[in-house]
C-alpha cells in the first residue's frame, strides 16, 4: 500500500491526466446534454495535452530559447519544445472539433427545439422523413 | 516538378480548397466545381505517375522542405500506400464527375460551393493520412478528415443528418485522442515521430510497458475510424444520412485509409514480429473482432430496408476481411487483405453511386423502390449486378481474387476456422445481392417501377467505371500483382 502511494506521488501528472481523462469520458457517456457531452470531450483532449506538457519536462530545465548578450542564463540544461509544438497543432484541432460541434449542436437545437439526446432520438422515431429545419448554413 | 510530386499531390489540392471561397464568387458552384475537378485531376495524375515510379524504384522518399528524416518530415511512398493513393484519388475524381449532375439531388443551390470545398478538404486529408511518413502528421492529416467527415455528414438533407454528424464527431474525436495519446506514449518511448526512426528503435523496447499501451490506444482509436466491430456503431447512419455525393466516397475510401494506417503501424513501425511474439493476445483479439464483423455485418445487412444502410452494415464485413489480412501475416493473407481495399473500393462506390441514382429518381433509398429498375434504367441495373457479384466473391469478379488469397493465407496461417468464417459471410451476401438482384430484373409485371429513367451520363460512368474495375480486376492479375508486391515490401 504505501509503495503504491509512493509511485501515485511520484508520478502525480500522470495521475491527474487519467483521472481527467476518465472524467471526460464519463461526460460524454453519462450525459444526455449535447453541449455537456463536448465539454467531457474538451476535457478528455486536454488531459492528453497535459500529458504530452509533462514528458516534455526536464528536470533543472529551463525555455529553450537562445538569449544573447546580457541575461543569457548560464544553463545549459533545456525543456523539449517539440511536445509543446505539438501540442499548440493538437490545441488547434481541438478549437476546430468544438467549433464544428457547437455549431452542429445549434442546427440540432434549430431543427428539434431541444439538445437532449433522448428527445432527439424520440423525435426521430415519432416522424421518419422531416428535412431539416433550415436549408441555408 | 516530377521529383516534388509527392508533396504536390497534397499541396495542390489543399491550396485549391483555400482558393474555392474566393474564386467561386465569380461564377458560383460552376467555378467551385472545376477548381476541385482540377485539383482532384492532378492528384490522381500525380498517384499514379507515383505508383509508376514506384514500380521501379521501389520506393520513394520526400524529404520536406529540404529538412532530412528525424528533423523534418518525410513523405515515403512504397508500393502499397501508392495503391492506396491512386484508390482515394481515382475515387475522388469519379464522385466528383458525379457531383457535377448530382449535387442538385440533395443540397439547396447555396450551399454547393461550401461543400464542394469540404469535400476537396476531405479528399486531401486522406490522402496526406496515406503519404506521409511521420506519425503526428499522419494523426494531423487524420483531424483533416474527420472534421471535414463530420461537416460532410452534417449537410445531409434529412435533420437526423444533422444528428448523425454530432454522434460521429463524439465517437470520432475519441477514436482521434486516443490515437493521440498513443502517438504521446511513442514519442515517450522512443524520442521520435518518424515512422522509419520509430521501426528502428522500437524493437529494443518491446517489454516497455508504455510501447505496450501505445499499441493498444492506437489500434482501438483506428478501429473506430475505420468501424471495425462492435466500433461500427456511428457508421450506418453517416452512410445514410451523408449527402449522395459525399457518401459515394466517404464509404468508398475514408474506412479502407485508417485500415491502411493499421497496416502501416502493424508491419511497418511495430514489425510483424511484435504481433507474433509480444502480443499474440492483441493478435487473437483483432482476429476474433475482425471474424465476428465478416460474420454479423452482413447478417445485419439482412434486415436492412433502406439501401444506404444495408450498404452500411456491408462495409462492416468487408472491413474485417481488410483488417484479417493485418493478423494472419502471412504473405498470400496480407496480399489478399490489400487488395480487398481495392476491390471493396470498387464495388462499394459502384454501389453508392446506385444509392445516388436511386436518390435523384425517387428521393429516397428504399430498397423495395429499386423493384422493376432494370427495366427502365438498364445501366444502372448493370452497375448493382457487377458490384452486387463481387461483394459476394463470384469467380471472375475483383471480390473472389482477394478472398481466394486471403482463405490460402488463412490456411497458410494456421487458421483454418478463418475459411468457414469467410464462406459463412459470402452465404449472407448472397442473400442480400439476391434480394436486390430479383427486384432489378424480375419484379412482377404489375409492379410501376418508381425509377422511371435513367440518370444522366455524367451520374452513369463512375457507377458504370467502377463496376467495370470489378470485372477487370477479377480476370487479370494486375492489380494481384500489386498487392503481393506491397505485401512483399511490408513483411520484409
Amino acid at each position: 500500500m504505501d509503495d503504491l502511494l509512493r509511485e501515485l506521488v511520484r508520478h502525480y501528472k500522470y495521475v491527474i491526466y487519467a483521472l481527467l481523462m476518465v472524467i471526460g469520458l464519463y461526460a460524454i457517456i453519462a450525459k444526455g446534454h449535447l453541449v455537456k457531452k463536448i465539454i467531457g470531450l474538451n476535457l478528455l483532449q486536454t488531459a492528453v495535452f497535459l500529458f504530452y506538457l509533462s514528458i516534455g519536462r526536464v528536470k533543472g530545465g529551463t525555455v529553450p530559447v537562445l538569449w544573447e548578450g546580457d541575461g543569457a542564463p548560464v544553463t545549459p540544461i533545456y525543456e523539449n519544445p517539440v511536445p509543446h509544438v505539438l501540442m499548440l497543432t493538437a490545441i488547434v484541432v481541438g478549437v476546430s472539433t468544438t467549433a464544428v460541434a457547437l455549431a452542429l449542436v445549434v442546427r440540432i437545437h434549430r431543427a428539434y427545439g431541444t439538445v437532449e439526446e433522448v428527445e432527439i432520438l424520440a423525435a426521430d422515431e415519432d416522424e421518419a422523413d422531416e428535412p431539416t429545419g433550415d436549408a441555408g448554413a | 516538378m516530377h521529383e516534388h510530386l509527392p508533396v504536390l499531390v497534397i499541396v495542390v489540392p489543399l491550396m485549391t480548397a483555400l482558393l474555392i471561397p474566393l474564386l467561386s464568387r465569380f461564377g458560383g458552384v460552376r467555378t467551385a466545381w472545376t477548381l476541385v475537378a482540377a485539383a482532384l485531376g492532378f492528384s490522381t495524375y500525380a498517384s499514379w505517375a507515383l505508383l509508376a515510379r514506384v514500380g521501379q524504384e521501389g520506393f520513394v522518399r520526400y524529404a520536406m522542405g529540404g529538412w532530412l528524416a528525424p528533423t523534418g518530415i518525410e513523405y515515403v511512398v512504397d508500393p502499397l500506400n501508392a495503391m492506396v493513393l491512386v484508390m482515394v484519388s481515382s475515387v475522388g475524381v469519379l464522385a466528383t464527375l458525379w457531383m457535377a449532375r448530382g449535387l442538385a439531388v440533395d443540397l439547396a443551390p447555396e450551399r454547393r460551393s461550401g461543400y464542394l470545398t469540404v469535400f476537396l478538404l476531405f479528399v486531401t486529408g486522406l490522402m496526406g493520412i496515406t503519404i506521409t511518413g511521420d506519425v503526428f502528421n499522419l494523426y494531423v492529416f487524420l483531424e483533416i478528415s474527420s472534421i471535414t467527415s463530420y461537416v460532410l455528414i452534417g449537410m445531409g438533407r434529412r435533420r437526423q443528418a444533422l444528428y448523425a454528424g454530432y454522434s460521429y464527431l463524439i465517437v470520432g474525436s475519441i477514436g482521434a485522442t486516443f490515437i493521440l495519446l498513443g502517438i504521446g506514449y511513442l514519442y515517450q518511448a522512443t524520442g521520435t515521430l518518424a515512422m522509419a526512426d520509430l521501426a528502428e528503435r522500437l524493437p529494443e523496447l518491446f517489454h516497455q510497458r508504455n510501447v505496450l499501451t501505445a499499441f493498444a490506444f492506437v489500434t482501438v482509436g483506428l478501429a473506430v475510424k475505420m468501424a471495425l466491430f462492435p466500433l461500427h456503431g456511428w457508421q450506418p447512419s453517416a452512410y445514410s444520412q451523408a449527402p449522395a455525393g459525399a457518401s459515394i466516397f466517404l464509404a468508398a475510401t475514408a474506412t479502407k485509409v485508417s485500415a491502411y494506417t493499421l497496416y502501416r503501424f502493424v508491419y511497418t513501425i511495430y514489425g510483424p514480429r511484435f504481433l507474433i511474439d509480444v502480443l499474440p493476445t492483441a493478435r487473437d483479439l483483432i482476429l476474433v473482432s475482425a471474424c465476428a464483423g465478416i460474420v454479423f455485418g452482413p447478417l445485419l445487412a439482412l434486415r436492412q430496408s433502406d439501401l444506404k444502410r444495408l450498404l452500411a452494415y456491408s462495409s462492416v464485413g468487408q472491413i474485417g476481411t481488410i483488417v484479417l489480412g493485418v493478423v494472419l501475416l502471412d504473405p498470400a493473407g496480407t496480399a489478399g487483405g490489400i487488395l480487398h481495399m481495392w476491390n471493396h473500393a470498387a464495388a462499394k462506390g459502384a454501389l453508392f453511386c446506385v444509392a445516388g441514382a436511386l436518390a435523384a429518381r425517387t428521393g429516397g433509398t428504399r430498397v423495395k423502390d429499386l423493384a422493376g429498375l432494370g427495366r427502365r434504367a438498364p445501366w444502372t441495373g448493370a452497375t448493382v449486378t457487377i458490384a452486387g457479384l463481387s461483394m459476394i466473391g463470384v469467380p471472375l469478379t475483383a471480390g473472389f481474387q482477394s478472398k481466394w488469397l486471403l482463405a490460402t493465407g488463412a490456411l497458410e496461417a494456421g487458421m483454418p476456422l478463418v475459411v468457414p468464417v469467410l464462406l459463412l459471410s459470402s452465404l449472407f451476401t448472397v442473400i442480400y445481392v439476391w434480394r436486390i438482384g430479383m427486384l432489378v430484373w424480375f419484379a412482377p409485371d404489375d409492379v410501376e417501377p418508381k425509377v422511371t429513367s435513367e440518370v444522366p451520363w455524367s451520374m452513369r460512368i463512375p457507377g458504370l467505371v467502377l463496376a467495370g474495375l470489378c470485372l477487370v480486376l477479377g480476370v487479370t492479375s494486375w492489380a494481384g500483382t500489386w498487392a503481393q508486391a506491397a505485401a512483399e515490401a511490408l513483411l520484409r
